[in-house]
């Protein structure tokens, strides 16, 4: 019942959020990807940034449960669905969350792109084995594997030496500054495109 | 008007960073396959069965379904889960937002103002191509094991290998592939 709660309530501003930050507009992340304006560019940077910096420095401090991590494994497959998923998230300017939302905003095309969803997802339950087969899902770098060493995890680490909640308070430095060096448009300045 | 990037972000980051605090982290494309399953289901009820080998208690004869010792089979069998119930109030969440700012405009609606400027006005051409797209997104959020939210912003944040493969797959195509077919800004 706890759980069901706290889903409601973090789903909510979470979904709340992705609304006000923008990404529900499908023309913000058009524009992004076509680098003309990186405002969710900037916004993706700071929050993931200040997720990185409170969620380690969270872990140094002992203020939070390590076991609530959840790593996932890498695999070559992780590329080759990243680009599937780039193409469709060019095309349509919807991820999976986004498109939901959006949808739930009233945006008809996003109704398209979440029944699309339901078919991919579909298509991949009745393909797996066969993409299994492949070998694109087999682990790499260990699987489940973090850039450093997490203390009060098991995750294997790619440089093991390297304490990872210090590399986590440095990644979270690098791309805050990045967030804020970013133009807001890389290309195509002046609103006409030619 | 969306919020500026400084407030939009330090918002959206407290939001991934309670979540890992609180329960874990965010993920939201597995839910599409346990929708999907409890419709299959709801069709044909021999998709996912009560079993006492599988760790979950359900067990599918979909090899999907039924990995990781029928995690998806057994959420199918009980959606009331925290996963699943996030989604739905995402979807709440995000519904609110727009009802107390303004819906987007009619136009907008149907298709976003880029999309207008290099392909015209036709929606069926529009909902026909995000159709397709929605196909790919979801077909390669599967393959990665997770999308946006899950890798890019949860994945990243814990300094995850996978979240950058991810993202070298996402962006290395998606860059190209929008700057090609958007060639027109207005």
């Amino acid at each position: 019942m706890e759980t069901l709660i706290l889903a409601i309530v973090i789903g909510a501003a979470f979904g709340f959020t992705l609304d006000r930050v923008g990404a529900t507009n499908p023309n913000l992340i058009i524009g992004m990807l076509r680098l003309s304006n990186m405002h969710l560019m900037k916004t993706i940077l700071l929050a993931v940034a200040v997720g990185t910096l409170l969620l380690f420095g969270g872990l140094m401090l002992g203020l939070l449960n390590p076991g609530h991590l959840g790593v996932k494994d890498a695999y070559i497959g992780v590329i080759v669905g990243g680009v599937l998923l780039g193409a469709g998230f060019a095309i349509a300017g919807y991820c999976p969350g986004t498109g939901l939302t959006a949808a739930a905003t009233g945006r008809k095309d996003a109704l398209w792109f979440v029944l699309g969803g339901l078919v991919g997802a579909a298509a991949y339950m009745l393909t797996f084995a066969a993409v299994e087969g492949t070998g694109l899902l087999a682990t790499i770098a260990g699987g489940k594997a973090t850039l450093g060493t997490v203390a009060g995890t098991s995750y294997p680490a790619l440089w093991p030496d390297v304490p990872g909640e210090w590399l986590g308070l440095a990644l979270a430095v690098v791309l805050g500054a990045v967030a804020f060096l970013l133009p807001m448009r890389l290309r195509g300045g002046g609103g006409k495109a030619r | 008007m969306p919020l500026s990037w400084r407030t939009g972000g330090l918002l959206l980051g407290l939001v991934f960073f309670a979540a890992v605090a609180l329960v874990k982290p965010i993920g939201v494309s597995t839910q599409f396959v346990i929708f999907d399953g409890i419709v299959w289901d709801a069709v044909q009820p021999t998709v996912v069965e009560p079993s006492t080998e599988a760790t979950g208690g359900y067990a599918s004869p979909n090899a999907y379904l039924n990995k990781s010792g029928g995690k998806y089979a057994s959420n199918i069998a009980n959606p009331w889960n925290y996963s699943f119930v996030f989604v739905l109030a995402m979807i709440g969440g995000a519904a609110l937002s727009a009802m107390l700012r303004g819906w987007p405009t009619r136009a907008q609606r149907t298709m976003p103002e880029l999309w207008r400027a290099n392909y015209g006005d036709s929606p069926g051409k529009r909902y026909a191509m995000v159709f397709i797209a929605g196909v790919l997104v979801l077909y390669g959020a599967r393959m990665a094991g997770g999308c946006t939210s899950g890798h890019m912003m949860s994945g990243t944040m814990q300094t995850a290998v996978s979240a950058f493969l991810f993202m070298a797959g996402a962006f290395g195509a998606g860059i190209p592939i929008a700057v090609l077919m958007f060639p027109k800004e207005d």
